[in-house]
């Protein structure tokens, strides 16, 4: 379908869910795995204030850099790898097609 | 014992919602009083980000959430509502005359006839780190909240975290601990620049003993802390003898106790009916971000208009003879008490 991407969503337990996910309705990665039904909190509602939405980014893709907010939250959060990422500063578009992320412990 | 604090209608949570509330009270001459486990009233708003600007408040093309709360404030207080402050809202009982009691952290008494959950995300806690063990030294050597600093006074301390909770605390009980070691996952600090830089003054001058690129993962003790456990990132570790750990990670929203009140829970919220947004507990509302219903938006607006809804319910509780009469602001203006 036009103005959609696939993404792949590892859950805690190991599964593997390939969703679709639309370009043109400023969702971000959070949103998109909260609609999905994926056990994704999101609390916050997407200001980089909770960590629930944390993920590990396993493909190589060139992400956006880090907004301070988003290096402040991660800094206290815990399960930190180099991968770490807030799924609700990920904008969905085009550049993320094929992006693989597993779901960091809560 | 404290004395018993008795109002028209109790509100559990004094973010936007639960103070707008207090209006729509005042207006129907109903009083209010306001419990927060935070040490100030405005909620979200006011603890986590006062100085972002919210669009979607009515009039107000951008209003800082901060001084959104200044101006609700300004605007209940001729209906003069009690506060309690710093205490969680921990215990619900029922009295014999119908009316509800609610009992704090601190051993506080409310009661009302009415009660309004307002409680947002639900109540803001410290956010404990992954340790196996943790729950078995909490007050036994680990602390999540400092309160009193002249406690640590000549004790071994091992702070942990890289915001500026941590610093500034780290900063503080360097001049009153024995020893302050300070422990952080990664090698900088994204705390405010300035305590940032007294942190490291701090360590140069041997005040601090900065310990980066590692976290506390395990603690030992018999009955009470001895020594904490550091793994570093490349995977070595050590422990290091201490008195107090002291996790300062921020805080995080739990519905906590109100959980186990017996109201009807729905995903994360209190299930309501939209009539009045009562809960299964006649008397007991649940108002704002903390409720669900079908079709709910979690916005302060929608909060205020279920605030406004809900009161005139809660007067038809308290006062079931009398007759309410719908007034306009603008005909009488407001009349505080």
């Amino acid at each position: 379908m036009e103005n959609t991407i696939q993404l792949t969503v590892i859950d805690r337990d190991g599964i593997s869910h390939t969703l679709e996910a639309p370009t043109d309705m400023n969702l971000n990665l959070m949103e998109v795995c909260k609609g999905s039904e994926l056990p994704v909190e999101g609390t916050c509602g997407g200001m980089a204030l909770c960590a629930s939405c944390h993920v590990y980014v396993l493909s190589d893709h060139d992400l956006p850099e880090q907004s301070d907010e988003e290096l402040d939250m991660l800094d206290q959060a815990f399960f930190v790898k180099d991968n770490s990422r807030l799924g609700c500063q990920l904008r969905i578009n085009d550049s993320l097609h094929g992006l693989i992320v597993e779901l960091a412990k809560v | 014992m404290s004395q018993t604090i008795e109002t028209d209608l109790l509100i559990i949570g004094a973010g936007p919602v639960g103070l707008f509330t207090v209006f729509e009270a005042g207006l129907i001459k109903l009083r209010c009083h306001l419990i927060d486990y935070l040490p100030q009233p405005g909620g979200q708003c006011t603890e986590i980000y006062p100085k972002k600007p919210i669009y979607d408040i009515p009039g107000f093309p951008s209003v800082l959430a901060g001084d959104l709360i200044h101006n609700l404030m300004e605007q209940i207080a001729p209906f003069k509502p009690g506060f309690t402050l710093g205490e969680r809202a921990e215990e619900m009982r029922q009295t014999e005359d119908g009316k509800f009691e609610i009992i704090t952290t601190s051993g506080t008494i409310h009661r009302a006839p009415c009660v309004a959950i307002a409680a947002g995300l639900g109540v803001f806690e410290p956010r404990k780190p992954p340790i196996e063990n943790l729950s078995n030294f909490e007050n036994k050597g680990v602390d999540y909240i400092i309160k009193e600093p002249e406690k640590f006074r000549n004790q071994r301390i091992v702070v942990a975290g890289g915001g500026d909770s941590a610093l500034d605390w780290s900063i503080i009980l360097a001049d009153i601990a024995a020893e302050v070691v300070l422990v952080h996952r990664r090698s900088s600090f994204r705390g405010a620049l300035d305590s940032a830089e007294k942190v490291t003054e701090l360590a140069h001058a041997g005040k601090i003993k900065l310990v980066t690129e590692a976290e506390v993962t395990g603690l030992h003790g018999n009955g009470k802390l001895e020594e904490v456990v550091i793994t570093f990132n490349n995977g070595e570790t050590t422990t290091h003898p201490t008195d107090y750990y002291l996790p300062l990670f921020g805080l995080s929203p739990k519905l906590g106790p109100i959980a186990d009140w017996g109201l009807n829970l729905d995903k994360n919220g209190i299930a309501v009916d939209t009539f009045d947004y009562s809960t299964n507990i006649p008397g007991i509302y649940a108002i704002g971000d903390i409720n669900e219903y079908p079709g709910k938006l979690k916005l302060i607006l929608c909060g205020f208009h279920e605030g406004t809804l809900m009161v005139q319910s809660a007067f038809k509780r308290i006062y079931p003879d009398a007759k309410l009469q719908f007034k306009y602001t603008t005909v009488n203006g407001v009349n505080g008490f």
